[in-house]
This record gives C-alpha cells, sequence and structure tokens, in this order.
C-alpha cells in the first residue's frame, strides 16, 4: 500500500521551489538593471545597440561585475549555511575557519612584496592579489585543521579558528605598519569591492560554485543529521568522519574563492541562510541552494545599490553589506525577543 | 578467551571498556540482552547507564566486543547496523529550524540510496511513527516551536520510523506527562508484540519495574541482571540505591518508594 503524502505536506513541500523561482526571477531582473544602470543614472538598454562605446562598457565592465557579484555572494551564501550547518550555530560564517584573516593577510604580504620591487606600479597584477589572498585564506584554514587536529571536534575547531583568526589578522595588521604606503590598497580590500571583477573572475567563481554546490547537497544529509546531535547522526549509520572532512573543504573553496576575487565581503554569508529561513523551512538538500540564491541576489542586489547611491561615486560594497546586514540581524534579532517564548 | 554468541541474543557485549576523556566509565561490562524482550537498564547517577547504551549502539569510542543480532559489530556496515538498531539519546541538541515531518523523515536514512529522495513506504513509516506518538497534528510546526514534552514525542517517533528491531532509548520519559508515559508502555508493549527488543535507560524505578528484565549497573559495573518480578532484583534494586528505596508491590504492580527514615 502507498500512502500520499496529504495536501498540507504537497502545498509544503512545493513553497521552496516557489521561493527558489523567485528569487532566480530577481536575480535576473537586478542582472538586467544592474548592467543598465552607470555613473550617469539608469540609461535604456534598447538605445544602447546603436552605441557601440556604451555596448563596449556594458559589456567588458558591468555585466562582468553584476554577474561577478552575484556568483561571489552566491558562494558566500553557501558557506554560510555550509557553515552553520556543519558547526551547528546560526552565528557560524563563511569566515569562521580564519579564511578572512588568511586572505587579509596574504593580500597584505602581496601588496608590500610588489610595492617593495621597483616595477610595481607598471604590472601592478590584480591576478597576483588574487592568488595572494586564496593562498592566504585556504592557507588559514588549513592551520586551524591542524591546531584543531582534525575536523573531528566541532568546538575545538571553533577554537582553533578563532585563535588563528585573531593571530593572522595581527600579523597583517603588522605587515601594514611596517609599510604604510599599502594601508589604503589595503583597507578596499578589507571593505570588500567588487569593482575589479571581469569575464575570467567570473569564470573561476562559477566553477568552483559548480563543483561546491553538488558537493554540499550531496551531503545535505549529514548536515540534517548532524542537527539533532553528534550521536543522532552517527546513529542514522552517516558516515560523519568523511562527510565532515568534504564539508570543510567545500566551505574553505566557496570562502576562498568569493574572498580572493572580492575582498572580505561582510555579513552576506551570515545574513543569507537567515533570510532563508525567515521565509521558508525545509532540509538542507534545499536550503543550500537557497541560501545560495539568496547570497547571489542580496550581494548583487547591494552592488547595485552601492553604485547607484552617491553616482557617479560608489560606495564600496563591504560597508553596505555590513550596514544592511547588521541591521537585518539586529531587527530579526528583536522580532525573536519580542515574541513570547520564541 | 572465546565469546559463546548466543542466537537468541538482541545484544550481547564482552569486556565493554569505555572512558569519559580521561575518565574510565565502564570497567569490563559482560552482559547478554534477549531477543525480543524488554529490558530497563537503572542504577545511581554516574553509574554508566548512558555510557553503556551509546557503547552498545557504537556511539563513543570503546574496547571490547558487541554483537547485534548475533553478528560481531565489527563486520556490520555501518548502514546496515543503522537499519537494525535505533537509538534515542537524552539531551541531545535538536534542529529547531526543521519541521517535525522532516525530523521524523530523517529516521528513514539508512533506509534510502545516498542521494534518493523518500519513497512512499518511507511516507507511510512517518506517519505511522507520528501517529502513534500523538504528534501527527504538528507535522508542519518546527521543533523549536514545541514544549520539551512535545519535541520528546517527536524524537520518539524520529526512532521509531527507523522500523528496526533493537530500539535503544536513553530516558524515554523525560519531559513526558503521566498520560504520555502510560502511552509510552503500551507503545513498547506494541514493540514488543511486533517482536521487537526494546533497551531503556529510566531513572524512574517504578516504570523500570515494568520492564521484562532489569539491568543493575553501578560504577561501571553490571550489579545484577534478572527478571523485574524477582525478589533478588529488587534487594539489588534497594541495595544499589543505599536502601533508600524499597520495592513493594501496589495494585498487583512493583513499585519503588522513596524512604526517608
Amino acid at each position: 500500500m502507498t500512502v500520499q503524502p496529504d495536501f498540507a505536506l504537497r502545498q509544503q513541500a512545493r513553497w521552496p521551489s516557489v521561493v527558489a523561482g523567485a528569487l532566480l526571477a530577481l536575480s535576473c531582473l537586478l542582472l538586467l538593471l544592474a548592467a543598465a544602470i552607470g555613473s550617469t543614472g539608469l540609461e535604456s538598454l534598447t538605445t544602447l545597440r546603436d552605441d557601440p562605446v556604451a555596448l563596449q562598457i556594458i559589456r567588458d565592465i558591468r555585466a562582468p561585475r553584476a554577474l561577478g557579484a552575484w556568483l561571489a555572494g552566491a558562494l558566500l551564501g553557501l558557506a554560510g549555511a555550509i557553515a552553520q550547518g556543519l558547526f551547528r550555530n546560526p552565528l557560524a560564517d563563511p569566515y569562521l575557519l580564519g579564511s578572512a584573516s588568511g586572505a587579509s593577510l596574504g593580500v597584505a604580504v602581496a601588496l608590500v612584496a610588489m610595492s617593495a620591487t621597483p616595477y610595481a606600479g607598471a604590472w601592478l597584477p590584480r591576478l597576483g592579489l588574487t592568488g595572494a589572498a586564496f593562498v592566504g585564506a585556504t592557507g588559514a584554514v588549513f592551520l586551524t585543521l591542524t591546531l584543531a587536529r582534525g575536523v573531528h571536534q566541532t568546538m575545538r575547531l571553533l577554537l582553533a579558528g578563532v585563535v588563528v583568526g585573531v593571530v593572522l589578522g595581527a600579523l597583517g595588521s603588522l605587515v601594514m605598519m611596517m609599510q604604510p604606503e599599502v594601508m589604503l590598497s589595503m583597507q578596499a580590500f578589507m571593505l570588500g569591492s567588487t569593482a575589479f571583477v571581469g569575464w575570467s573572475a567570473c569564470a573561476v567563481m562559477a566553477m568552483v560554485w559548480l563543483l561546491c554546490a553538488p558537493l554540499a547537497i550531496a551531503l545535505s544529509r549529514v548536515l540534517d543529521g548532524l542537527s539533532l546531535g553528534e550521536a543522532t547522526a552517527a546513529s542514522l549509520g552517516l558516515p560523519l568522519p568523511r562527510a565532515r572532512v568534504a564539508l570543510v573543504a567545500t566551505l574553505a573553496l566557496a570562502t576562498g574563492a568569493a574572498v580572493a576575487q572580492t575582498g572580505l565581503i561582510a555579513f552576506v554569508g551570515l545574513a543569507a541562510p537567515h533570510l532563508v529561513r525567515s521565509i521558508v523551512r525545509t532540509t538542507h538538500r534545499r536550503f543550500l541552494w537557497l541560501a545560495s540564491l539568496m547570497g547571489g541576489l542580496l550581494l548583487l542586489a547591494a552592488d547595485t545599490l552601492a553604485r547607484s547611491l552617491i553616482a557617479p561615486q560608489e560606495l564600496p560594497v563591504g560597508v553596505l553589506t555590513a550596514v544592511l546586514g547588521g541591521g537585518y540581524l539586529l531587527w530579526l534579532m528583536h522580532r525573536r525577543s519580542s515574541v513570547p517564548g520564541g | 578467551m572465546a565469546t559463546l554468541v548466543s542466537s537468541t541474543s538482541a545484544l550481547q557485549a564482552h569486556g565493554l571498556h569505555a572512558q569519559l576523556g580521561r575518565l574510565p566509565v565502564l570497567h569490563g561490562i559482560d552482559l547478554t540482552l534477549p531477543r525480543g524482550r524488554w529490558t530497563s537498564v537503572v542504577g545511581p547517577n554516574g553509574a554508566g547507564k548512558s555510557t553503556l547504551l551509546k557503547a552498545l549502539a557504537q556511539l563513543i569510542p570503546h574496547s571490547g566486543q558487541v554483537h547485534l543480532l548475533g553478528d560481531p559489530m565489527s563486520i556490520v556496515p555501518a548502514r546496515l547496523r543503522a537499519q537494525r538498531m535505533a537509538w534515542l539519546g537524552q539531551n541531545e541538541s535538536s534542529g529547531d529550524d526543521l519541521l517535525v515531518w522532516d525530523v521524523v523523515m530523517l529516521g528513514r536514512l539508512p533506509h534510502q540510496a545516498w542521494l534518493a529522495g523518500p519513497s512512499p513506504a518511507d511516507a507511510q513509516a512517518v506517519e505511522q511513527a507520528l501517529r502513534a506518538t500523538q504528534a501527527w497534528d504538528w507535522r508542519l510546526r518546527t521543533l523549536g516551536q514545541l514544549s520539551g514534552g512535545e519535541r520528546q514525542r517527536v524524537l520518539l517517533a524520529r526512532a521509531l520510523a527507523v522500523q528496526a528491531d533493537v530500539l535503544l532509548m536513553d530516558e524515554p520519559l523525560a519531559n513526558l506527562d503521566p498520560p504520555h508515559q502510560s502511552d509510552w508502555l503500551r507503545l513498547v508493549r506494541q514493540l514488543l508484540a511486533q517482536g521487537r527488543t526494546v533497551v531503556s535507560v529510566l531513572h524512574e524505578i517504578s516504570f523500570a519495574l515494568h520492564a521484562d528484565e532489569m539491568l543493575i549497573v553501578a560504577q561501571g559495573r553490571v550489579r545484577h541482571q534478572g527478571r523485574c518480578a524477582d525478589t533478588a532484583t529488587h534487594r539489588m534494586l534497594e541495595q544499589v540505591f543505599d536502601h533508600r528505596i524499597a520495592i513493594v508491590p501496589v495494585a498487583g504492580q512493583w513499585v519503588a518508594l522513596a524512604r526517608d527514615d
């Protein structure tokens, strides 16, 4: 005998797909809008067809930047959802394992090395900084894992992440103090920016996303099991040790790729999963997709706002995500504490 | 020494040692828990009851041998073990953001292929389990929206949904009100009638005395194993609790009364 889930359950099961569709549609709309908005305000896409310069601006600058913002956000949203599931902590964010301060240190060292060479100005390679940030971020995660002696004890991993974050952050500051002329560039990196994202950066982030998202989804039932506690997850026959290694690697790769291309963008990885949770309650299999889509939408929206709020100048997008994300979390906290028993 | 493996045992342990951190908790436990029976594990606080249950369920590092339904645990793959033996823990963190339906569906994980979704049979098992613990009405609520007792009934349904032959439960009556404690007793009787084996750690001795067998644990060692109705079991119970309780018959049941003299 087969039993069909009742009507209420079927409705509930459909809801995440509706939300995913809405997030995708909003993202597409916003991508078009972001491509149309320039430093002189909104320009109609239709009149640009006859203007080769404007078309080139859209093709080479605005389109990759908008897509890059979406991809970086999608990576951070995914990484945030993995971190919160893995550490069973709603305050976990993608930078938890020290990757942020590792990336900062990598960039600081690269900037100092470049300013020390006489040819620095001529070939300031964006690629070099990206590589340094990635190496720094992944190196910091490895350091955290080494100090925590593996991934098996969550609390030890969290503490090691905090220690690595503080120590590498201090080292990064020390490097900056020794070469004060790199401070401005460093500040820009730490605030996060999508201004330098080109097609090659988009390709890298898209590839990483295509690798990380399916891997995370394949491990989603482990995250579901872990939400009932480690012992219950183990009693369900889930291969926890191997899955934990794969999840930490996915988390580190997604975060490292986003940080390397766009710097330290605050709050997207923390806020995107929370926003999804406030709209829909579902298992990680769908939740990871939704958090990733939400992260993309958030960062794209923030980037478009950052470019248009004080046009022709622009705000660093990291400042905007920090202000908006922080405000949102405060509102969420207030709303939860005002609900009786909540 | 060769271990004699009984084909009528659900769980058998030989020379089981375990420690929490650096503190040894279990000191060479030997036991045989009969198949198709309800065994309650009792003992003073800190006796090692929960640790024993976790070691039997292979959830903590331990030394010694454990056999599940006649097979050495070391050769039973994790997924098959999870299909045959379900475990309900105490004070485990619970996913407050998950829907009750999804929580109970997690009990079906051992029966699903890695990337496959739930089948109609899974949905049926989940519905049965939720109805058995009277939790069906909350299927679309999140765990965070439930009281302690309601949550316990959902977690019990999660363990039932595994439909395992052996069910290990650590303090399953925690947070349950008296009517639902009685419901739990009825549920256990139904499971036994289906030929399943139940092992429960209970601190309420009067409830534990409803079981078929009693395993009395103290200071990480088995002090006694016998039928709940046996006088020897009652005397040992009184002894491990420093004669601060008395086992007496009341209305056809054995009851533990606290002594204040």
